[in-house]
């Protein structure tokens, strides 16, 4: 990255639009900022008077929290609109509800909804920045950051990585988003599960299709699982959970095939013994928490920088 | 009889004398620079330029030089919203929309409100059409409330004026019952319009399948969506002995097995619109909802295979699945929104750029847009005989212009093609010897 490198972005619905040298700023961002959240007064005056809006339109705890956490410890006012509490259910649109949220001056509207593009419709009506914290089976893109940010403490550096996902690669924003941030980043990515979840068009994003998990896994540098959904079922694109972990969940055995000092990551929320054995999730390798540690400072640094902070 | 498509009781326009243009009529073998006379709403001569035709007194005179007369356009797959969505489109407005577009009729499909399953709504369109801008063929419901469990009443459908059964947009997913109406239209000598679509590999899907339904996170159609079903008409056509007409066909599966039915002697025909042939998936960008139909937007391959399905007859039409939607239903998230697109204004220059490159004659051109919809229909058009009835569209080849949404015409304004530079515009459309649009 050129020293001085300015973040031209107001908005941030999808890891595409981010150059390589917006990557490694927002993660240096984060790297100096992840120290605040280890003070004893958790609180820097960055940006105060600012006004930050949580628009979840889909239950989620941790993304929220990590949102609201991240505006707090900034100075920021945050406030949280869940789609119980919010016009939804009395017919109005989203356009509506965001153009009556703009109405009262925000600084940022962080969006969480349930259909595809949601961002992105929002970012073509609002003046306000725009922060896709999960929109349908898109994008999810600040986990991606935030799971370069862990793998970056652990390994040094992106390039040259090997990174194997495996799970339902087609319905997932954060894979969508990991695999479009790691290949941007210099890393390879390889990804495997049920056919049904990872048709070959997959490799339009950039990662390399196995059909058997283990070559998928074999000598990577970091293993990650993610979380089978159980509307799934229905669909259907898997037998049963139980049948998903025999042949796809992450165990020893597979573990075994990656490289010894391999990372196990997992997005969370965590379905223990379906995509993942309980004891690799726990184990020496698991960097599980420090993605949701690494999630606030990431968080900081994607306010700071697209509300044009100095 | 042929059905007249609504009477157009406007007062009948006098005599007009069309000097200078290249007619183009390929059911009479004509392509020259020729004069046209009409008069009384029917083309009463065509001469050779300067054959000194008796030109009657108070007759109006129009010199064409440069551009191409050709036989009134017929678009046999249109939704007016009307009845129950007017504030989409009436047949009102839509009959304008066709007329800037150079239509002089128009088929219109029958997924109103309340659907046209039956005579009275049948009867209701037709009085609707009363002295709009061009013909409204009405379309009736193959199944009683195109809910697809039983037949409607197709022959009163037929006797108070529908040219065509179909359940567009709500494809008849029970074999027995499409196997039904194909053997029971043939009664009535009614066409059976297919909206081929495997419901149970599409259901849920907003868009094409493949690598951007992936990247954009939207559930995907995928081809054999389609080609399944037009496989399973198809054989139901060839197995009644009747005929079918595919309609909207998008992918490079569907038009092989259209080209196979044909070269088996099947009795066949098919359509595809302008932006199967125009644009592609990639078209859908960031979200455009104006990129949302069904069929979806396909492959760059599929746009190919349709283009050459044009070129060699496999595909007999060109209709434009006009589907007018309001910002209601389009400004929202693209798996909320509605599917379709307007399409009136924009066939004609769309379908000229195939001309442009080579790919369809002038004459091949007019056989698309006229000829063939008006011989599939059985409804009289695509002819510049004498003693026809003059529904003609002037045409200026040349003529570029921005597709302005504040130019539009049609009621909505939901066109992926807004602002885009097109050249070849309708600028003067008349039906039955009445001008209803005109810009020269």
């Amino acid at each position: 990255m050129e020293p001085g490198h300015l973040f031209n972005h107001k908005h941030l619905t999808s890891l595409a639009d981010l150059s390589v040298e917006d990557v490694e700023l927002v993660l240096s961002t984060a790297r100096s900022f992840k120290e605040i959240s280890f003070r004893s007064i958790k609180k820097v005056p960055t940006l105060r008077g600012r006004t930050v809006i949580n628009l979840f339109f889909e239950p989620s705890t941790r993304t929220r929290l990590s949102f609201e956490i991240a505006a707090k410890r900034m100075s920021a006012d945050t406030f949280n609109i869940s789609a119980v509490s919010s016009s939804a259910v009395k017919g109005e649109t989203l356009v509506d509800t965001a153009l009556n949220l703009q109405a009262m001056n925000p600084d940022m509207v962080i969006i969480r909804h349930s259909s595809s593009g949601a961002a992105n419709l929002l970012k073509r009506h609002l003046k306000t920045s725009v922060i896709n914290a999960g929109d349908g089976t898109h994008e999810h893109p600040s986990q991606g950051l935030l799971d370069m940010m862990t793998v970056i403490e652990h390994k040094g550096e992106l390039a040259g990585l090997k990174i194997a996902i495996i799970g339902d690669i087609a319905h997932s924003r954060v894979a969508h988003s990991d695999i479009i941030g790691f290949t941007k980043m210099g890393a390879a990515v390889s990804v495997s599960g049920p056919a049904t979840m990872v048709p070959v068009e997959v490799e339009g994003l950039g990662a390399k299709v196995c059909l058997d998990p283990r070559d998928a896994v074999a000598d990577a540098d970091v293993v990650m699982a993610l979380r089978i959904q159980r509307e799934r079922l229905l669909d259907p694109l898997i037998p049963s959970p139980h049948e998903y972990a025999a042949f796809f969940g992450i165990n020893e055995a597979l573990l075994r095939l990656a490289r010894p000092d391999a990372l196990v990551m997992h997005p969370g929320p965590i379905n223990r013994g379906v995509e993942i054995d309980p004891a690799i999730a726990d184990g020496p390798r698991s960097v599980i928490l420090d993605q949701v540690t690494n999630g606030v400072a990431v968080r900081m640094a994607l306010l700071y920088l697209l509300m044009g902070g100095e | 009889m042929s059905p007249a498509g609504g009477n157009y009781t406007k007062s009948s326009h006098g005599p007009l004398f069309l000097q200078n243009g290249r007619v183009i009529d390929p059911v009479n073998g004509i392509d020259r620079q020729a004069d046209v006379l009409i008069v009384a709403g029917r083309i009463v001569a065509l001469a050779e330029l300067g054959q000194g035709l008796e030109i009657p007194a108070g007759c109006e005179c129009i010199d064409l030089k440069g551009m191409w007369v050709v036989p009134g356009l017929i678009d046999m797959h249109v939704h007016f919203r009307e009845p129950g969505e007017e504030y989409k489109e009436t047949i009102e407005s839509g009959a304008r929309a066709a007329a800037a577009g150079g239509f002089t009729a128009v088929a219109c499909m029958p997924n109103t409100a309340p659907v046209n399953d039956s005579q009275g709504v049948t009867a209701l369109i037709l009085a609707k059409a009363v002295g709009v801008s061009c013909r409204v063929y009405p379309v009736g419901c193959i199944s009683r409330g195109a809910r697809g469990e039983e037949l409607a009443d197709i022959g009163e459908m037929k006797r108070a004026g529908a040219v065509a059964i179909s359940d567009d947009g709500m494809p008849v997913s029970d074999g027995q019952l499409f196997k039904r109406a194909l053997e029971y239209s043939a009664n009535h000598g009614l066409l059976v319009i297919s909206h081929s679509e495997e419901v149970s590999l599409s259901r849920g899907g907003v868009i094409n399948e493949g690598e951007i339904s992936i990247r954009l996170g939207l559930r995907g159609i995928p081809n054999v969506a389609e080609s399944v079903s037009v496989y399973r008409d198809l054989a139901l056509a060839e197995y009644t002995g009747q005929p079918v007409h595919i309609a909207h066909v998008s992918t490079g599966e569907a038009v092989e097995l259209i080209r196979r039915a044909k070269a088996r002697g099947g009795r066949v025909s098919a359509e595809t619109a302008p932006h199967y042939f125009t644009l592609t998936e990639g078209d859908v960008g960031d979200y455009d909802t104006n990129a949302k139909m069904n069929p979806p937007l396909r492959t760059e391959a599929d746009r190919q295979a349709v283009i050459a399905g044009l070129a060699d007859g496999t595909i007999d039409v060109v209709a434009t699945d006009h589907a007018p939607h309001s910002r209601l239903e389009k400004d929202l998230e693209f798996d909320q929104a509605a599917n379709g697109i307007i399409g009136l204004e924009t066939s004609l220059p769309l379908t000229m750029e195939l001309v442009r490159q080579g790919v369809l004659s002038p004459a091949g051109m007019v056989e698309l847009l006229s000829v063939n919809p008006a011989r599939i229909l059985g409804v009289e058009g695509g002819d510049l005989g004498i003693g026809r009835r003059a529904d003609l569209t002037v045409v200026d080849p040349q003529k570029g212009f921005i597709y302005a949404e504040e130019t539009i015409v049609s009621r909505s304004k939901n066109s992926p093609f807004i602002d885009r530079e097109l050249t070849g515009k309708a600028v003067l459309t008349i039906m039955g010897g009445v001008i209803t649009h005109r810009e020269l």
